[in-house]
């Protein structure tokens, strides 16, 4: 079951590659906001960060892993996991 | 004491082509359009301006065409771009056909350049490993085409140009009537209406389906119109289902990837077999698109002629109308045709001296064509 | 490329595990339908059951508890469940795909479909909404949920509806000061709605629990926000205007909302019958939840908004009727509640200066970043998307589709596949099952 996790335990990210510790269950939108990093620059090149929250609206994309156009919102954060603004 | 000189019908990019031209040759226009200019099936191709040199003709045209694309200066929103074209050799059977290509090419003074295989990796490296080689074509480009049909049609105005929003019921003998009876009438009046060939049923189209997708930003992904070259072998055959790699960078840094051509079909719904062959093929020469977000897939129609030229000019031999002309038939390429065909009617209407000839172009040579009976009898 | 073994058939598939697809595959799968239940979250329960991710951050509210009720009855019932799954297609009758963790295709075959995909904030452009931290009102409480703090931090919540409620409790029980709570409708205009609220002891209950939360919470009624307020870059308040005067509240966030759209989409891909509402379409259904479309039923807010309990109720009746059970002992109930729904849409109707909060180069469209001025000079919705891309970004229109609706009136576009975007791969994989293997 991917729900709550019991465990209150931190995991490592890297926001665009510095070292960020968080809860265990922390979405990477909500890491991102906790950290005050923009998910993206978007297509005129300002800043933006989650807006809806549930997946719909994909302000929140960001780079996870290499991999562009994530929605950091429906995605929770994994130990080592690196996540980048998308530009 | 008619009203206009020339009414078109239809507001896509060949008829917005063709009222700038002769507004600003001095002609009265007026252009009708039903729908959004610029909607129809001009919204539903690639914008690739390109040579293509399936025959003398078309080679000719499209050239000639180019050249006008790139004379001008587009506003941003036109997003035209010259990323150049690069017709891709899968092994040592295409690659032959590359130096064949470009002779072709150099003849009609198309400037190109043969890839090796590691030419051709260093400049697409999401290509996959082991192509033989390519042809870059430089000056070909890329444009939005809604965008450029709705900045020929804003030029047009300013030369004087009517717009006029109505679905043309009737046209003919001088004169286009509306839908709720408004009665236009002109010297001449040009269908330039994509596939629909309701106002002359005699227009010798056959309709080639193609299936589009346009998938998320990713800048820097593929820096070429990138087209196998076994697209000449299969795509433009003019009978039988084909799919091709074809993939195109927009401005955007979106990816449009292409392309399929059917006949048969008259629905606009994705057929899934042909999609699917589509994006294995298009998966088969860059395998890194699989992982690639597509945002819409849509299909769209292109209008064909048997000997896959355009018809431009006069209606004779279709139509006893001799105020009828047309401009439809360009089947994928009205991007690419758009201000050369343009160019052509206005000199044929104004009784100009043309930089090329018009008549492989005439309608007149598909009087009797097997496709138009069958289609439109 | 992919076997047939990637299609699952399902007597009964719920789309959408909010309380109303919870209810209806409970329903369904206690009378002995196989059934499945696809959601795009990563837990069960939707927005307004949504649960905290994170350990250290649990609360235990009421809403909670009957979330885990009911996600214990489904597992009970036999239902099974699928988190992180999207319905992007449905390439003919009685098949979808489906995209799996955003990665994998996979198809389901179906004899009956429920669409419980519930709906979305209406988010309305005014100068500034595109700065970080102007969240939707529930998008801040669901980020909230997955672990973002917002402790110490001044909110200021603007909008309509009664989600504004929920979510600055919520806040301020997370540790926010809510600094603000401002609703579009005048006090007149809550009148019936706090009357009939008198008269129904649950909503009471829960609007009493709110009103101890938000004690001390400087509320307005009748108030609206006019521009998110930037210093240097970053977020410093909002301002907000009653008609006829302006005060600027200084914030750190602004969650904002304007009650909230049916997510109609898969029932409309679906061929579903739907009647244009003030912001977008909702799903036509007769008392058994049925929509037009034979094997498609659709309950909770796809068929208006109407909140949980219509949202419980509409579940359980297309549950036992897809599972061949009575459910005319429900109907009164929901048709109360259905009442109950438009009530809300009377009192929290949009006033009419909401439509022209934006300036000129106010974004209409995030994901393109259309500016109001270049969206306005278009003829209708099809002609913006030529010309400007409005509303052919990755969200497909479901933010700003709604907002032209409600400043130009313009028509909701139609639904095309895929729903969402999906991976090429994922679009080959689904539909490389050709019709023979169906």
């Amino acid at each position: 079951m991917p729900e709550a996790m019991p465990e209150a335990q931190c995991v490592q990210i890297y926001l665009n590659g510095m070292p960020r510790q968080v809860a265990r269950g922390t979405s990477v939108a909500a890491a991102l906001l906790l950290h005050a990093v923009p998910c993206r620059e978007s297509v005129k090149g300002t800043p933006r960060a989650a807006l809806c929250g549930m997946g719909i609206c994909f302000e929140c994309r960001a780079v996870i892993n290499g991999v562009a156009h994530r929605r950091t919102c429906q995605i929770n954060c994994l130990d080592e996991m690196r996540v980048e603004t998308q530009r | 004491m008619h009203r206009y000189d020339l009414i078109i019908v239809g507001a896509g990019i060949i008829g917005a082509a063709v009222a700038r031209e002769c507004a600003r040759s001095g002609l009265r226009v007026a252009i009708v359009e039903a729908g959004t200019p610029g909607g129809g099936i001009t919204a539903a191709g690639m914008g690739h301006v390109v040579v293509m040199d399936d025959s003398p003709a078309q080679l000719a045209l499209t050239a000639f065409s180019r050249g006008l694309w790139r004379e001008e200066s587009f506003p941003v929103s036109v997003e035209y771009a010259s990323p150049g074209t690069i017709w891709i050799a899968a092994d040592e059977e295409e690659m032959a056909e590359v130096f064949t290509k470009k002779e072709t090419y150099a003849r009609a003074g198309v400037h190109s350049q043969v890839l090796s295989a590691p030419a051709l990796a260093a400049l697409e490296p999401n290509l996959r490993a082991g192509l033989a080689g390519g042809l870059l074509v430089p000056e070909d480009g890329v444009m939005y085409p809604p965008a450029a049909a709705a900045y020929f049609l804003r030029q047009a105005k300013e030369w004087g140009a009517e717009m006029i929003a109505g679905r043309a019921a009737r046209a003919g003998e001088g004169s286009v009537s509306l839908d709720g009876g408004l009665r236009l009438t002109a010297r001449f009046v040009l269908l330039a209406t994509g596939m629909d060939c309701a106002l002359l049923p005699a227009m010798p189209l056959r309709m080639r389906k193609g299936h589009l997708v346009i998938t998320d930003r990713y800048p820097g992904f593929v820096s070429h119109q990138l087209v196998e070259l076994g697209y000449l072998k299969s795509a433009h055959k003019v009978a039988g289902d084909s799919v091709a790699f074809n993939v195109q960078p927009r401005q955007t840094g979106q990816l449009l990837i292409g392309s399929s051509r059917q006949y048969g079909s008259d629905t606009v719904a994705i057929n899934q077999e042909i999609l699917t062959r589509m994006l294995q093929r298009a998966e088969h020469y860059m395998p890194g698109l699989g992982a690639v977000s597509a945002l819409r897939i849509w299909t769209g129609f292109r209008a064909a002629t048997e000997d896959k030229l355009p018809l431009l000019g006069p209606a004779e031999g279709l139509s006893d109308d001799p105020t009828l002309w047309l401009a439809v038939g360009f089947e994928g390429l009205g991007y690419t045709h758009a201000p050369g065909a343009a160019r052509l009617l206005a000199d044929r209407l104004l009784g100009r001296a043309s930089a090329m000839e018009l008549e492989p172009f005439l309608p007149a040579r598909l009087k009797g064509s097997a496709a138009g009976k069958a289609l439109h009898a | 490329m992919s076997a047939a073994n990637d299609i699952t058939h399902a007597d009964v598939l719920v789309v959408g595990a909010g309380p109303a697809g919870l209810a209806a595959a409970t329903a369904a799968a206690r009378h002995g339908c196989d059934v499945h239940v696809l959601d795009d979250n990563l837990a069960p329960g939707g927005q307004i059951w949504r649960a905290s991710s994170v350990a250290a951050n649990t609360q235990s509210t009421q809403p909670m508890s009957s979330r885990e009720k009911a996600i214990a009855a489904l597992h009970a019932s036999g239902a099974t469940l699928h988190c992180a799954t999207r319905v992007f297609a449905a390439p003919a009758n009685n098949v979808v795909d489906v995209l799996e963790q955003d990665e994998h295709g996979l198809r389901y075959t179906y004899r009956t479909l429920i669409v419980a995909t519930g709906a979305r904030e209406l988010m309305l452009p005014f100068p500034g909404w595109t700065l970080p931290g102007v969240l939707g009102a529930g998008g801040l409480q669901a980020l909230v949920r997955a672990g973002y703090s917002v402790a110490g931090k001044r909110v200021a919540v603007v909008g309509t509806g009664p989600l504004l409620i929920a979510v600055a409790a919520h806040l301020q029980e997370a540790g926010a000061r809510v600094v603000l709570l401002a609703e579009q409708a005048g006090l007149r205009t809550m009148l019936p709605l706090a009357a009939s609220m008198l008269l129904r002891f649950t909503k009471l209950r829960q609007g009493l629990h709110y009103a101890a939360r938000l004690r001390g919470t400087p509320v307005r009624m009748g108030w609206w926000p006019v521009e998110a307020i930037a210093d240097r870059g970053v977020l410093a308040g909002v301002r907000i205007t009653n008609g006829s005067e302006t005060r600027t509240i200084d914030c750190d966030l602004v969650a904002t909302g304007f009650h909230l759209v049916p997510n109609s989409e898969l029932a409309e891909l679906l061929g579903c019958a739907l009647a244009a509402t003030p912001v977008g379409r909702r799903v036509l259904v007769d008392t058994y939840q049925r929509t037009t479309r034979a094997d498609v039923f659709c309950v909770g807010e796809p068929t208006g908004i109407a909140g949980l309990d219509a949202a419980l109720l509409q579940g359980e009746i297309a549950g036992l009727t897809a599972a061949g059970q009575p459910s005319t002992h429900l109907h009164a109930r929901a048709a109360a509640e259905r009442a109950f729904g438009k009530m809300l849409d009377r009192t929290f109707r949009l006033r009419k200066a909401l439509r022209t909060l934006a300036a000129e180069d106010t974004i209409l469209c995030r994901c393109e970043d259309a500016s109001f001025a270049q969206v306005k000079a278009c003829a209708g919705w099809t002609e913006a998307k030529l010309q400007t891309r409005c509303g052919m970004g990755p969200c497909q229109g479901r933010i700003c589709g709604p907002a032209t609706r409600v400043v130009f009136g313009w028509e909701p576009a139609s639904v095309r596949p895929p729903l969402v975007p999906v991976p090429l791969h994922a679009l080959i994989s689904s539909t490389s099952h050709h019709e023979e293997n169906l």
